[in-house]
């Protein structure tokens, strides 16, 4: 104690607990994520702390992570896909300040990898985490606003109003239009909302290789998926529960059947889409993939693929 | 001071790193409860006074605090040093109703009746259940358990010894009140696999 007060004044940071979170912090974060397990898509209420980052921005995600992290791990977080987001960035020097942790953007490398609403491209494999920030964990909230109700009917299994909103859909628009947040159901048991991933994401939570685990911050929440777990879109015989198609491949790496977002090039209605999963793009464009509006000189990317970032 | 401790064991035999241990521990068990059947291996980093063994202490010192009621076996109960271990290196309550128990230690488990007296919690919040750490003596060499459900590719197995008695029919049990019920941890030496309640036992078929 003695030699920590003397050092004080040199620390560039104070003397904080591994991994940010205090102890007992820790072990009931870790007990709920037990019971979470236990329980596929079962919301477990667990006692929310007060993060140095506002509601929103990802506390229940960070939470979950720093009561599992360990020294050895490596981290990949992402932010709709994407590496180099100020949200994305500043939660993995976050973990590489407090926990001294290896951080990386490749998703091969990393053993555990936060994310904000969207599941790699990369399949995921056995020995990984994926660990999902969640704003609103209850998927029939706008439904029925009250916890004492939905929690009641969670225990009674009765879901007929999420598919009276599906149908609703179908009436209005003629298809699902849900697009993102769409409510699954987990092992034949709990309606669970896989947070706002696109819909696109869906199937790839179905029989993953990896756990996945959910951290809804300001919510209290914490739910689970483990490994090999049913994942099933809630849908109907005569409208199946269909992913988003796009029309083009992603104009950088030209990537098919992946999630691409569109970007506005001009005020004159030019755009182009590109691949969502940073990562998966620049990786593809690293082993020759050329889309159709890549430049000579590559226009992002300029860091090799997989590069590690030294701890800061 | 003129009263002694019986045994000084019991202020010894703790993690000496608690934030590492802790966090190893915690990680062999989330992957065991994550994959029914896989076994993880726990380093023996404790040096509990008997029975209780490195393993389930080293769990019992990774999950339960101030917050966790602890039940105990009567195998357990009889050595005073043991509750007291627990005691001063959790602060956890210990508790004399399985029910009322956020964990409980087990040093018989073919000593145990009945699951059913554990808490399992309610309809509403499943999670407020017992989990169950059972020291057991192996979990190869037992009679084996085929498994299924949530975690499991297909089909695995584990042979753990010893178990409760008529442990395929309690369990059974147990699976039915899903989602209520009890989490067997199978804390063997220098390993650990898990139970969660999601698992179904399926009949081997050689």
């Amino acid at each position: 104690m003695t030699a920590q007060a003397t050092d004080a004044p040199q620390q560039a940071l104070a003397s904080y607990n591994f991994a940010y979170l205090d102890e007992q912090t820790k072990r009931m974060i870790r007990r709920a994520i037990l019971k979470g397990i236990a329980i596929p898509g079962y919301q477990v209420p667990f006692a929310s702390r007060e993060m140095p980052m506002p509601y929103g921005w990802g506390t229940g995600g960070v939470q979950v992570t720093a009561a599992i992290i360990g020294p050895d791990d490596v981290l990949k977080v992402i932010d709709q896909g994407a590496d180099d987001t100020t949200n994305a960035v500043s939660i993995r020097a976050f973990f590489a300040k407090t926990a001294g942790v290896a951080t990386t953007t490749a998703t091969p490398d990393a053993t555990i990898i936060q994310t904000r609403h969207r599941i790699p491209e990369t399949p995921l494999k056995a020995g990984q985490v994926l660990v999902y920030q969640v704003p609103i964990p209850e998927p029939l909230r706008f439904l029925e606003p009250r916890e004492t109700e939905t929690r009641k009917m969670h225990a009674l299994e009765e879901y007929g109003l999420m598919h009276v909103k599906l149908y609703e859909d179908i009436a209005r628009n003629g298809r699902i239009a849900t697009t993102y947040a769409y409510p699954v159901k987990v092992e034949g048991r709990y309606v669970m909302d896989p947070s706002p991933t696109p819909k696109f994401d869906n199937p790839k939570m179905h029989q993953s290789e990896a756990l996945q685990l959910f951290g809804a911050g300001r919510e209290k929440r914490i739910y689970a998926i483990p490994p090999h777990t049913d994942v099933v879109s809630l849908d109907f015989e005569d409208h199946p529960f269909e992913i988003q198609h796009f029309e083009e491949p992603c104009a950088l790496c030209g990537a098919e059947q992946v999630y691409l977002d569109e970007v506005v090039l001009d005020d004159k209605g030019g755009r182009m889409f590109v691949c969502s999963d940073t990562h998966h793009c620049e990786s593809r464009r690293a082993e020759g993939h050329r889309g159709a509006l890549l430049g000579d000189e590559p226009v992002f990317g300029t860091t090799p693929v997989g590069d590690k970032e030294p701890a800061i | 001071m003129a009263h002694t401790p019986a045994s000084t064991t019991i202020y010894e035999g703790g993690f000496v790193d608690p934030v590492g241990a802790s966090q190893t521990g915690f990680r062999a068990l989330m992957d065991a409860m994550a994959r029914p059947g896989s076994i993880h291996v726990l380093p023996d980093v404790t040096a509990p006074p008997a029975p209780l063994t490195a393993s389930a202490a080293a769990l019992i010192a990774t999950l339960a605090d101030a917050d966790t009621p602890v039940w105990l076996d009567p195998a357990l109960t009889k050595t005073v040093a043991v509750r007291d271990w627990i005691v001063f290196h959790t602060g956890a309550p210990i508790t004399a109703h399985q029910s009322e128990a956020a964990f409980a230690v087990v040093a018989a488990p073919e000593k145990l009746s009945a699951l059913n007296g554990f808490a399992l919690g309610t309809q509403e919040f499943p999670d407020r259940s017992t989990s169950v750490i059972l020291q057991v003596a192996t979990l190869t060499e037992g009679v084996a358990l085929m498994l299924e459900g949530p975690g499991i590719n297909g089909r695995a197995s584990l042979a753990p010894d010893p178990l409760p008695q008529h442990f395929a029919a309690q369990w059974m049990a147990n699976r039915q009140a899903f989602p209520r019920g009890i989490d067997l941890i199978l804390a063997a030496p220098g390993a650990v696999a898990a139970l969660p309640r999601s698992t179904r036992l399926t009949r081997s078929e050689a």
